[in-house]
């Protein structure tokens, strides 16, 4: 009855976005208001309707109800009920539910914080929303139905896959949609704009807050994925330039293009196309990252299990909605013109450069990432790209972007000079440089983490710098606090963000350090690495919920003293026919310590041990940056949305 | 919109040009992956398929012992050609579980007169023999490589593996992963017919 009940509410969800699409498009087009006030209701009615689908889809995982086909192939009734239910979008039916329950929630709250958008521009925003709706909801209801019935029900489920057990990696989809499906909200912004054929500084303050949004937490989804990774792999490392994550990387790249050339949109109204272009990429990688994952044109430990219909399904989707948007970017863009005019060397110009930096990094990783698909296809030839290439190509496009940024914000609009911003900036220059010649030293020639810190030192220090001359911190110190609490919080927002940037470099540039061994080690035996002795004390059977497991304890000392007991585990899930293996980890913050157990021969056991400088530093680099998209979002500019608020404050820092 | 006339603005006819840059390159993208799609079920386009080096050569040289008790003779690089037919040469273990789901096609070979050809890849002899006695040998000859030293030589991606070595003693094919009796008919049989 339930899945039955899920299944109808999917269907009248198809309906109310087919009549909000068509209401919104013809009403804004014949300026009829009473179809246009229509959508915002319908986007209300779609909203509950995806959201009592996937409330039914998740009663069904939580009851572990073996009629229903998606329950049977990913959830046990031994699972804990915290996986049951991460179980709901653990699949490739329920993660579509779940795409389609966050769209549906992006066009709620553009329907409820939108009342004060120009009515027809609302109601084309909600009318392209809807369209991409009414494509994935006919996609579920067509091929990936997830209230599929099963009869005779099986006894009980076939598990879910063990490495997928794991509170990191439950709220990590969500978190990533979140993101991916943002950006439809600036998608259909870009869609309505070129049908108006025009874009202006109102256009921009509305684009930038979901842009931010998206970023934010496309920022933590993807830290999520690769802090699982770290942790749950057992390699020791945190980012492979899969094909998988490059997917999620590269709508985040374009993304972080878009809201800073939204920035300018706003305050300038320059690089009006270029902004309209970057909302259409944005949206499109993501969708490129869909059909990447689930038609299996991709080989990928992350891939979905596939199905080429569903592929044909969703590369028609893609060319409809990304072939469409850049139709009529193709046909329209050309009227829009920059009224901005602006000197190379400026603010707007250093954003210029963020883009064509941010976006020459996104095309490496796109080239680098289809490369060997069309190799395969055109040339019959299998290759292999992999991090050499990666690390090797991003390198020259990061380094600029790095100097870049910090030097950006402490420019004015319009026309800079570069020696009073430098001089802005020269104890970030000479912290920097320091960092670099600290690491050299230390560590001998190993120019990428000298690189790694010199940049964070310049990243972190800029940011202080900039803040420190917004609020007169050293010219007028006195009111320096007054002033602090009036910067505007866009600009705090943007201050953290560059900072966590710089702290993730610090991490990053750690983990260039990173040393491991690996040891055969009896009981009462121990292996030393990095200063600390690891000493294997026994391997026992231990009993889980669902899983049996081989649990080494090992005592790690430093200079004869204990520092903790660790106890790697390799479990075996009788169910799921799998075996996974659990590293463990103790942060002292300045470093991990990282014992994986491997196999166990002679009475002895391998164990593999790690030690890795300041990697917990890489994910709350990632925390911090968007948290600082977060400060950034709060500003009172962005919530109140009224051009006028702005002239009447009188702006301080643009 | 007026203000199209700004003083550095590029030819018009560029700038359209320009701007149809993303659709055609979309386009295009999207035509790669419809021919990738179409090929993922005419089985020409395959990402998981895993190439050997060895296609097109000759085997590596090596010698293997037989497995005790399963009155089958050890298999050397000599025995690959020679049978005046395509043999296949399949790595198992009775510790991986794809192999047992393997298993049928591989007894299926063998009885209908294809040479087919173990090694047994880092597993006990015993495990081994009680493996075979469970599910068939449909082996003619068995060799064991308890190190695993002369997979390395062949490259072994993991177990099961199997390759197809012609008439001549060049191989063929090369199947990583289990032959499921889709790759039986799919595959391996045209191939056979193709090699005979």
């Amino acid at each position: 009855m339930i899945p039955e009940l899920g299944h109808f509410a999917l269907a009248l969800a198809l309906a109310l976005s087919l009549a909000q699409a068509v209401f919104g498009l013809w009403g804004a087009q014949r300026a009829e208001p009473r179809l246009m006030a229509a959508t915002a209701p319908l986007a209300i009615g779609t909203l509950i309707a995806t959201g009592t689908a996937f409330a039914c889809l998740m009663w069904s995982f939580a009851v572990n109800d073996t009629t229903v086909s998606a329950v049977v192939q990913n959830s046990h009734s031994a699972k804990p009920m915290l996986y049951k239910l991460t179980g709901t979008w653990g699949n490739h039916e329920g993660s579509m539910v779940l795409w389609v329950l966050i769209l549906a929630l992006c066009g709620g709250a553009v329907a409820g914080f939108g009342r004060k958008l120009p009515s027809t521009l609302q109601a084309r925003v909600l009318a392209v929303l809807a369209l991409v709706a009414v494509g994935f909801l006919a996609f579920i209801l067509g091929t990936s139905d997830p209230f599929l019935r099963v009869w005779p029900p099986p006894m009980d489920g076939q598990g879910l896959n063990p490495i997928l057990q794991d509170p990191g990696l439950a709220f990590h989809p969500p978190l990533l949609y979140l993101g991916y499906v943002g950006f439809s909200v600036t998608f259909a912004f870009a869609i309505a704009a070129l049908i108006e054929g025009r874009v202006d500084a109102a256009w921009g303050r509305w684009v930038r807050p979901w842009a931010l949004a998206a970023w934010s937490f496309l920022t933590l989804g993807i830290a999520l994925g690769s802090w699982w990774a770290y942790y749950e792999l057992g390699w020791g490392g945190y980012w492979f330039w899969d094909p998988v994550e490059n997917a999620s990387l590269l709508p985040w790249l374009a993304g972080c293009a878009l809201l800073h050339s939204a920035i300018v949109v706003e305050k300038r109204e320059a690089l009006k196309t270029w902004t309209v272009f970057l909302a259409l990429l944005a949206f499109g990688l993501s969708l490129l990252g869909t059909f990447l994952v689930r038609s299996g044109v991709l080989n990928s430990v992350h891939a979905f299990a596939n199905d080429p219909a569903r592929g044909v399904f969703i590369l028609f989707l893609l060319m409809v909605y990304v072939g469409g948007g850049f139709a009529l970017f193709a046909w329209r863009a050309a009227a829009m013109a920059p009224t901005g005019v602006f000197a190379p060397l400026s603010r707007e110009g250093a954003l210029v450069l963020n883009n064509l930096l941010l976006c020459s990094i996104a095309a490496v990783v796109l080239v680098g990432t289809l490369y060997p698909m069309f190799a395969d296809l055109i040339l019959k030839q299998k290759i292999s790209v992999g991090p050499p290439f990666f690390n090797s190509a991003t390198l020259p496009l990061v380094v600029p972007l790095i100097g870049a940024m910090a030097l950006g914000p402490v420019l004015p609009w319009k026309r800079a000079r570069l020696w009073p911003a430098l001089q802005r900036l020269w104890w970030a220059a000479l912290g920097a440089l320091a960092a670099l010649l600290l690491c050299l030293a230390l560590e001998g020639q190993r120019i990428g983490p000298a690189l790694g810190f010199a940049a964070a030192a310049w990243l972190i220090l800029g940011a202080a710098a900039d803040i420190a001359d917004r609020i007169a911190l050293f010219s007028r110190p006195r009111a320096a606090l007054a002033r602090a609490r009036g910067l505007p919080r866009a600009a705090w927002g943007g201050a953290i963000a560059h900072a966590g940037l710089g702290v993730m470099m610090l991490g990053l540039a750690g983990m260039g350090l990173a040393t491991d061994r690996l040891a055969l080690l009896q009981p009462g035996q121990s292996a030393s690495l990095a200063g600390y002795d690891y000493r294997l004390d026994n391997v026992q059977d231990v009993a889980g919920p669902n899983f049996s497991a081989r649990r080494a304890t090992v005592t790690v000392t430093r200079n004869g003293r204990d520092v903790v007991v660790l106890t790697p585990e390799r479990r075996s899930f009788p169910v799921g026919r799998m075996t996974t293996t659990e590293a463990a980890i103790h942060t002292t913050w300045l470093s991990d310590l990282y014992v994986v157990l491997g196999d166990e021969r002679d009475g002895g056991a391998v164990l593999r041990i790690h030690h890795n400088p300041l990697a917990p530093w890489i994910w709350f680099g990632a925390a911090i940056m968007a948290l600082g998209g977060g400060i950034s979002l709060s500003d009172r500019r962005i919530r109140v949305s009224a051009p006028a608020a702005k002239l009447a404050r009188g702006e301080v820092t643009a | 919109m007026s203000e199209a006339t700004a003083p550095d603005t590029p030819n018009p006819w560029r700038r359209r040009a320009l701007l149809l840059v993303p659709l055609v390159v979309a386009g295009g993208a999207g035509l790669g992956f419809y021919a990738m799609l179409r090929g993922l079920g005419t089985g020409s386009y395959d990402p998981r398929g895993v190439p050997s080096a060895l296609i097109g050569k000759a085997p590596p040289d090596f010698s293997l012992p037989p497995l005790e008790g399963a009155d089958r003779p050890g298999l050397s690089a000599a025995d690959l050609h020679g049978q005046g037919r395509p043999v296949l040469v399949n790595f198992f273990a009775s510790w991986c579980v794809p192999c047992v789901i393997e298993h049928p096609q591989m007894m299926r070979l063998s009885r209908a007169g294809v040479p087919v050809f173990g090694v047994a890849y880092k597993d006990k002899p015993q495990d081994s023999l009680g493996f075979l006695q469970r599910h068939g040998n449909p082996y003619a000859r068995l060799g064991v490589d308890l190190p695993g030293r002369v997979a390395i030589d062949w490259g072994l991606y993991g177990v099961p593996e199997t390759y197809l070595i012609d008439k001549s003693g060049v191989i063929r094919w090369r199947w990583a992963g289990p032959v499921t009796e889709d790759t039986l008919t799919q595959d391996l049989e045209p191939l056979l017919r193709r090699y005979a």
